[in-house]
């Protein structure tokens, strides 16, 4: 971390990761995890369930505590800090500034009591936003951005599609300018038209705004349309890392082989 | 012209006079004596004294007679009593293995040492209404066993747990917070909870028992055993160096025996529920016993389904029934300030809503 | 007021202001610790009062831990002195402290009340109790305390604005009419009670001290004198304090926080004021309203009794 954190050129990673350890009692949820992520870059997460993809986006997210290791996050003021080591406040103040989070299923994530223009609007008003027209004119250019028709902004969420859903999800987390964006199954319970009109979105909001994401997925098209590198991971560990098209394309675990050729039919 | 009303308080004395006239009823009926109440109405005065938490028969007759047998009226009056009293010092815990049970069974043995004691229990008998109370008759007497000794009646759990077959319980010297002296903070630990729980509402806690039986926390429980007698209190007196005897108290103490839980590294074992009670109180004690165990989930590993009897913080946020009729029957209060402020914003908006439809403002231009 | 009917055992049986010394002293810490940190909910061990929850408990034990045998206390609810529950808190402390009582604001020392603040300004050395139901502002977007409370500690409000948002995107304004937020000093988002928004500036920059007790839910919060209370709001969507837009029948006071009383079934109506102290002293003064019967002197008082 020392030699991380005092290093002052611009070649820092946004995101160190390093030894990642955590499990549940006897069962490990996942170990040994190492990478860094660069600003602007995608990084795909697959395996299969139980691989532990989704206990190590947790870990990094914050929603779970680790047992060890470091996770390194290049803050715009801050610098590059452990953010395992956070104060409850640091972190919640970092969630609702620099980072995002889109969960797999969109009720997770939205306020279904409140309506989309609220949605969109808290993450403003949480960080300090105070004048009401603002806020509004701001989600309703979220709403056009995310292509939810603008005369919807006051219609909440229960009354979406799934894939609407999704998106005001998307906007109500991109609305404050984040850096970096944790994905968790993004497309995961919708029809296929549906997720493709969803990647392209969000392929264009991420190249658009140089976000850096992570995502996990076990459906290897969405990592193919998103990401620029990919991890894949069984057992809790990472068994092969590298650029998604040469992983996809000339898998070198046996494993990975498996799952490219049982699952990618793109 | 207009006079405000006035004369709250002559209202308010007048309405108590009546108050007491009704008490008391058509005065050529004999009026109710404590000792009555106390003798013949004894789970209601048990009911009392164990919502109230204070053991007192007397004072719960008197509670239950001024309250013109309203049980959460006098629990109140208990309660309100309680607070003003006096705090010498803690007693000793007591002792329920030691207890003199005039009941005890268990579900889940056919037979143990100690025997199944039935006990004076409404149970098997059939409910018919039996009109030779009505006419007034000499009670009957109940049959007594000439040189029968109440042998020792051990915990059933201790059977269980001396094979490893219970989950055991975790000992401790540590002296338990006290709800009546200290805010009630969340999460609350386990003896916490089990003494809001024994003060708290009977009816609540039946239900929310009832709710697990029905799948919401689901828990498998069997009655391990129950116990109603009278232990000993004992008090340590500092100056004296020992302990003495104060009186002794009956007590109904509940164990289930619950679904076992294990895992590859620990062998399966059965978990228990606890409830204990003032008086002679079993369906409250089971009850009890039901929801601390749905209550456990974290402490056992167990998934939190959502079910309310799960939900720490709503059962002790809800299970007291003199804060819950205080807060319910304070909406009779004037609001009229609150009110007035709806009103004018009602007013405006509709106001504001007509103009935008060009509708005629009908009856409230007419104001 | 008449002198209650009272037997010296009544009073001696219990401790002065009813409560015993040690459960005042815990009070008083609560006390001094929500004064330390204004607007922040201390938790306390309430006592059961012999009143039922919901009807003051929280008030009654600040107002006994507050009181000392020469105060001169006074009780509102809903602004008037006579209202049957003001009527009841007042005679409790009749009997069980044996204080001085008045109607008139300026001359009471502690003044306990439910949903109104007195419309004529208090002084330094005034004490106002406030009854509360439901302490936690945020209860009705959070119900859940342990959450609650790390809101508070990690100044997460984005959700109460998000509430008011709400409120103007439906109503074209914030329609929330009483029990209205604050934020004090710029830290703690503060429940007022249940009093209209149109005292909620009457609480800030105030030289009384103001102390609010919730006995059932067991918390204390305080307001030091002078102390900074915003009432929550948008730049755009600024903060009101609203009220019927009429004179008080009774005394013609324009600025007056009013009652609407029903005079008939024909739809005949008239607005009093609701601090009933305050429109009587505006009487005697020779404040006359349209509807008050022409002769100046008016048989309300009741003190003189």
């Amino acid at each position: 971390m020392n030699a991380l954190a005092q290093t002052p050129t611009p070649e820092v990673p946004l995101l160190a990761v390093r030894d990642l350890h955590k499990s549940y009692g006897a069962r490990i949820g996942c170990t040994d995890v190492s990478f860094d992520l660069w600003p602007g870059e995608v990084m795909g997460i697959v395996g299969e369930s139980g691989s532990g993809k989704s206990t190590l986006l947790s870990c990094l997210a914050g929603h779970l505590t680790a047992d060890a290791g470091q996770v390194i996050y290049d803050g715009r003021t801050t610098g590059p800090r452990d953010v395992l080591t956070l104060s409850e406040p640091e972190r919640r103040m970092l969630n609702r500034t620099e980072w995002a989070y889109v969960h797999q299923n969109p009720r997770d994530g939205l306020r279904m009591g409140v309506s989309a223009g609220g949605n969109v609007g808290e993450r403003l008003m949480a960080v300090g936003a105070r004048h009401y027209g603002a806020i509004r004119s701001t989600a309703s250019d979220w709403l056009g951005r995310v292509e939810i028709d603008a005369n919807r902004i006051d219609d909440r969420p229960s009354a979406f599609s799934g894939g609407m859903q999704q998106r005001l999800q998307i906007a109500r987390n991109l609305v404050t300018g984040p850096r970096l964006i944790f994905m968790d199954e993004p497309t995961g319970g919708l029809d296929v038209s549906v997720q493709a009109r969803l990647l392209d979105l969000l392929r264009g909001l991420v190249r658009e705004m140089g976000l850096s994401a992570i995502i996990v997925t076990h459906d290897l098209a969405v990592v193919r349309l998103l990401a620029d590198r990919l991890m894949v991971m069984k057992s809790g560990r990472v068994i092969e890392q590298g650029l998604t098209d040469q992983v996809l394309d000339d898998p070198q675990h046996a494993y990975t082989q498996l799952l490219v050729s049982s699952v990618l039919q793109v | 012209m207009y006079v405000a009303v006035k004369g709250g308080e002559r209202a308010i004395e007048n309405a108590h006079a009546w108050l007491a006239e009704e008490r008391r009823g058509d005065p050529s009926v004999p009026e109710l004596a404590l000792d009555q109440i106390r003798e013949q109405l004894k789970l209601a005065v048990n009911r009392v004294m164990a919502e109230g938490s204070l053991y007192d028969p007397d004072l719960a007759a008197l509670a239950i007679k001024q309250s013109r047998g309203d049980l959460i009226e006098s629990i109140f009056l208990m309660r309100a009593y309680r607070t003003t009293l006096p705090r010498f010092g803690v007693s000793r815990p007591v002792d329920t293995a030691a207890m003199a049970c005039i009941r005890r069974i268990s579900a889940t043995f056919k037979d143990l040492p100690g025997g199944q004691i039935l006990g004076p229990t409404f149970d098997y008998t059939h409910r018919l209404l039996d009109f030779a109370l009505a006419a007034e008759g000499e009670a009957p007497r109940a049959p007594i066993t000439e040189g029968a000794e109440p042998a020792a009646v051990p915990h059933v759990t201790e059977f269980l747990n001396r094979d490893g077959l219970i989950q055991e319980e975790p000992h401790s010297d540590e002296t338990p917070g006290d709800l009546t002296r200290n805010p009630l903070e969340l999460p609350a630990n386990r003896p916490l909870r089990l003494q809001a729980l024994a003060r708290g509402d009977e009816g609540f806690v039946l239900s929310l028992a009832y709710s697990t039986q029905r799948g919401y926390g689901r828990t498998h429980a069997f009655v391990g055993e129950l116990r109603i007698g009278l232990v000993a209190v004992e008090y340590d007196v500092p100056e004296l160096g020992f302990a003495i005897h104060l009186a002794d108290i009956e007590l109904t103490e509940c164990e289930t025996v619950n679904q076992f839980k294990g895992s590859r590294s620990e062998p399966p074992q059965f978990t228990r529920g606890y409830g204990l009670v003032l008086g002679q109180s079993e369906r409250k004690s089971i009850s009890m016993s039901l929801v601390d165990r749905a209550l456990r989930w974290r402490e056992l590993g167990e998934d939190y389904i959502g079910a309310p009897a799960q939900d720490e913080e709503f059962v002790l946020s809800h299970c007291d029934n003199i804060q819950a009729t205080g807060f319910l029957e304070h909406i009779k209060l004037p609001h009229y300030v609150d009110f007035q402020a709806e009103l004018e914003l009602v007013r405006r908006l509709r106001a504001e809503a007509l103009e935008l439809t060009g509708a005629p403002a009908m009856k409230e231009a007419a104001e | 007021m008449t002198a209650i009917a009272q037997t010296p055992t009544e009073t001696d049986a219990y401790n002065f202001a009813y409560l015993d010394e040690q459960t005042k002293r815990m009070i008083r810490r609560a006390i001094l610790k929500g004064v330390a940190i204004p607007g922040y909910q201390v938790p306390f061990a309430s006592r059961e009062m012999p009143m039922p929850y919901g009807w003051g408990t929280g008030g009654v034990q600040v107002t006994a831990a507050c009181l000392v045998p020469e105060d001169r206390l006074k009780v509102i609810d809903q602004g008037a002195d006579d209202t049957t529950n003001a009527v009841s808190i007042r005679r409790f402390f009749q009997r069980t402290a044996g204080v001085a009582v008045t109607e008139n604001t300026p001359e009471a020392t502690v003044i306990q009340t439910r949903h109104r603040i007195p419309e004529t300004p208090l002084t330094e050395g005034q004490i106002l109790v406030y009854q509360v139901p439901i302490p936690e502002p945020l209860r009705f977007l959070e119900p859940r305390e342990t959450e609650t409370r790390r809101m508070h500690a990690l100044e997460d409000y984005g959700l109460m604005h998000v509430k008011l948002y709400e409120d103007i995107a439906r109503h074209g304004q914030i329609a929330t009419s009483y029990d209205y937020p604050v934020k004090v000093e710029g830290r703690y988002v503060m429940d007022p009670s249940p009093i209209p928004k149109f005292d909620n500036p009457k609480m800030s920059d105030n030289a009384a001290i103001q102390l609010f007790g919730a006995g059932r839910e067991q918390r204390i919060y305080a307001l030091p004198p002078y102390t900074k209370v915003v009432s929550l709001d948008f730049e755009d969507h600024p903060f009101v304090a609203s009220k019927a837009d009429h004179p008080c029948g009774l005394c013609g006071s324009t600025d007056s926080y009013l009652d609407e009383v029903i005079m008939d079934d024909q739809g005949g109506r008239m607005f009093v004021c609701s601090d009933t102290n305050y429109c009587s002293t505006r009487r005697e003064a020779g404040h006359i309203g349209a509807m008050a019967a022409p002769a100046p002197a008016q048989p309300q008082e009741r003190r003189a009794e």
